[in-house]
């Protein structure tokens, strides 16, 4: 009897509570304990989102579809600019899709500490889970939209290449990318309000920034100064390695990938840290 | 007890709000570079505002503790540091169990999803993994008593159902320390009650270890074998329920039955009125103590500043349970009312009649109204007095009369026929006196 009361208590979690520290661990574990509370919360931005709308999650084809129409009638037809022999349209499509998943993410681990501030004063959990269940968002939005690329592909009669199967390759980097950005967004959001203004100015610049609604190609005909300007961007190198997989067209600027590869790490980890040691403050300020 | 049955300590635990003067925080990025740039070397004097100041308890497994302590005592913020929302600036808590807290009904509630999608997403906030909530899920369905509405969106539920649902999650939330704000000022009587039950049955039939913050002393009298009192950040008092809750009463409320300001510039009040003094006492001119049968005077003097004002005094009267038992004011009164008041010193004079109180500490706060609809000044515990309990009505019965006033009614009882309708026999088993045992039963049996 007393064995198995000692077994029982052992086995009880012993948790420590101690003022707020400059360094703080990042507690993956305790993050995967809440594992399901970042897929419910997940759940619940889709289920909601669409609610009360008459079409219903169609919305996430048709929003990429309409961008894509836009950008092909101004780009491709207005500006005439090209896409390496493709139809305009699909590899406006094969852009967005990209897109789509890094900008998801970006504003919603952005908004996600504001948009639960219910939650952070009242309840426990590693705020980390609010940001990070944010990419399911995106990768939901994403696997629907896909379905979509390929039966355009279909349609334009453009069967689908080897590079595809590196798609997930640029999918993760594009998510760890905007999660990296996110995390500093989000944690500086709860003190500083101002960001939620910044943001969206940023995400449009963003977006013209990057081999969105143009090839990469066109890129390669400006001097190779401004082009090693262009690939400051980070993401620039993974949408037109996204694009050269979904479509088997263009070229992948392997050097710039790698340099967004590293400025990825770095600003994943660092952010992750910092939003750890924000996060202390999180209930008293928000 | 041995530290193997500990289940939280807490250890030299203090926290401090930073409360800048003006309190102008630099919520604007601009503004917190701009000051920076000005006064590089120079830091924001700021005022800090300590929430707790070194506070010390343990708890061992099993027990259930109550926190009890005035509208800002530190209460919240022990149960915010002990949910481990927000950290403390210094000390340190151990705890030994999964912890489970509820500082609110319904957290994380969304209006637009259905009852059903809302026990998933509250429970998965709450830290119960989906097996868990799926197992509980008929119990928890048929505690709040909503099995139509399942399918139904939240934001269709009445107040009521809302609230039962969201307390029917939180009580099946299986941790093994649970962590209760007053919770239960919400909902219904009877589903207070129910709500009691089930968190009296956590705690003594699956030894879990519960702290409970609470206003309501009856309902941490009922739950609770000790209580820790906090006042001012501080533990004043730790020990069991009932001594730290008669100290607390007494000494929570300082008693004031009179007290006269003699100078009309620092007296209470302000441009349009002041007040002069107050006073509380038996009618009957006695110097004597106050209690359930007495008849009270309550005199307030005070000075009208404003030139032809329509004045009234207004009393709103609390129990010890912050229940507010009465307003009145002096809208029948002969002589001034309605009339406008000529600058000058007035005297209003209240008579509560006797058999109207219960026992225990009442409060009175004073209004000064303007044409009978505006506030002009507001005065709280402007009158602290105690009631005293009498056993002249009680008849046999001794435990605690519950209810918030104490009237004297008139009863009569009739005996219509004699023996049970189609039986013959005459012999019909003679009742049970109720008020026979003092035993727990019985409390409830005379209230009926």
């Amino acid at each position: 009897m007393t064995e198995l009361a000692v077994t029982r208590i052992s086995r009880r979690e012993h948790t420590t509570i101690e003022p707020a520290s400059r360094w703080v661990p990042l507690e993956l574990r305790e993050v995967w304990r809440f594992r399901e509370l970042l897929v419910t919360l997940a759940g619940r931005d889709v289920r909601l989102r669409y609610r009360q709308t008459a079409l219903g999650v169609a919305w996430v084809v048709i929003q990429p579809l309409m961008a894509a129409g836009v950008f092909s009638l101004v780009f491709g037809r207005i500006a005439k600019l090209g896409s390496d022999g493709l139809p305009y349209f699909l590899s406006a499509f094969a852009g967005m899709l990209g897109w789509n998943a890094f900008q998801t993410t970006l504003t919603k681990s952005g908004s996600c500490l504001l948009g639960n501030s219910h939650l952070v004063s009242k309840v426990y959990f590693p705020r980390i889970v609010l940001p990070l269940s944010s990419i399911f968002t995106a990768l939901i939005d994403f696997a629907v939209a896909f379905v979509m690329f390929l039966i355009l592909l279909i349609i334009y009669h453009h069967p689908p290449s080897i590079q595809l199967l590196l798609l997930p390759v640029w999918l993760v980097l594009i998510l760890g990318l905007a999660l990296g950005v996110g995390l500093f967004v989000g944690g500086l959001t709860v003190s500083y309000r101002d960001v939620q203004y910044i943001m969206p100015v940023m995400v449009q610049f963003l977006m013209f920034a990057s081999p969105i609604a143009y090839s990469v190609s066109n890129i390669s005909k400006l001097s190779p100064r401004m082009q090693s300007l262009y690939f400051l961007n980070p993401l620039a190198g993974y949408l037109a390695a996204f694009r050269w997989s979904l479509l088997g067209v263009g070229t992948v600027p392997w050097g710039y990938v790698g340099y967004s590869v590293v400025v990825t790490v770095v600003l994943l980890v660092s952010g992750a840290y910092s939003f750890r040691h924000m996060e202390q403050r999180f209930a008293d300020v928000i | 007890m041995s530290s193997d049955t500990l289940a939280i300590s807490v250890r030299g635990v203090s926290k401090t709000y930073r409360i800048s003067q003006l309190a102008v925080r630099h919520t604007m990025l601009r503004e917190a570079i701009v000051e920076r740039l000005r006064n590089p070397f120079h830091r924001a004097v700021r005022e800090e505002f300590a929430a707790l100041h070194d506070v010390n308890f343990d708890v061992q497994a099993g027990e259930v503790v109550g926190i009890i302590g005035r509208n800002g005592a530190g209460k919240s913020t022990m149960l915010k540091i002990l949910s481990r929302i927000t950290l403390p600036s210094s000390g340190k808590i151990d705890l030994f169990g999964r912890v489970g807290s509820l500082l609110e009904v319904g957290t994380g509630f969304h209006p637009e999803l259905t009852g059903r999608e809302n026990i998933y997403l509250n429970g998965a906030i709450l830290g119960m993994r989906r097996q868990e909530i799926s197992r509980h899920f008929d119990a928890i369905v048929e505690f709040a008593d909503v099995e139509q509405f399942l399918d139904t969106p939240v934001k269709r539920y009445s107040s009521g159902m809302y609230v039962r649902l969201a307390f029917a999650v939180a009580a099946h939330l299986n941790s093994e320390i649970l962590v209760v704000d007053e919770v239960l000022a919400v909902g219904d009587l009877q589903f207070q009650k129910k709500c009691l039950g089930k968190m009296g049955e956590v705690a003594s039939q699956e030894g879990r270890t519960v702290l409970f913050v609470s206003h309501n002393m009856t309902a941490v009298q009922s739950l609770c074998k000790r209580v820790v009192w906090l006042d001012r950040g501080r533990v004043m008092l730790d020990g069991p329920t009932k001594p730290v809750i008669a100290k607390y009463s007494q000494t929570s409320y300082a008693a004031q039955t009179e007290h006269t300001w003699d100078d009309p510039a620092t007296a209470p009040g302000n441009a349009m009125v002041r007040i002069r003094r107050v006073s509380v006492r038996p009618a009957d001119g006695d110097d004597g103590v106050i209690n359930v049968r007495t008849p009270l005077v309550m005199e307030f003097e005070y000075w009208n500043l404003e030139p032809d004002a329509f004045l009234n005094i207004s009393l709103h009267v609390f129990n010890e349970d912050a229940i507010r038992l009465f307003n009145t004011g002096p809208v029948r009164e002969p002589r001034w009312q309605g009339k406008p008041f000529p600058v000058g010193l007035f005297r209003s004079r209240c008579i509560v009649p006797g058999d109207l109180l219960n026992n225990g500490t009442h409060r009175v706060q004073l209004l000064a109204v303007k044409n009978q609809s505006t506030v002009i000044f507001a005065m709280d515990d402007a009158l602290v007095f105690d009631v005293g309990d009498s056993h002249d009505l009680r008849g046999s019965y001794h435990g605690d009369w519950e209810g918030a006033v104490r009237p004297d009614l008139e009863w009569d009882t009739d005996l219509i026929s004699c023996g049970l309708p189609g039986s013959r026999s005459t012999d019909a088993a003679p009742q049970a006196p109720v008020a026979a045992a003092s035993s727990a039963p019985a409390r409830q049996g005379v209230g009926q």
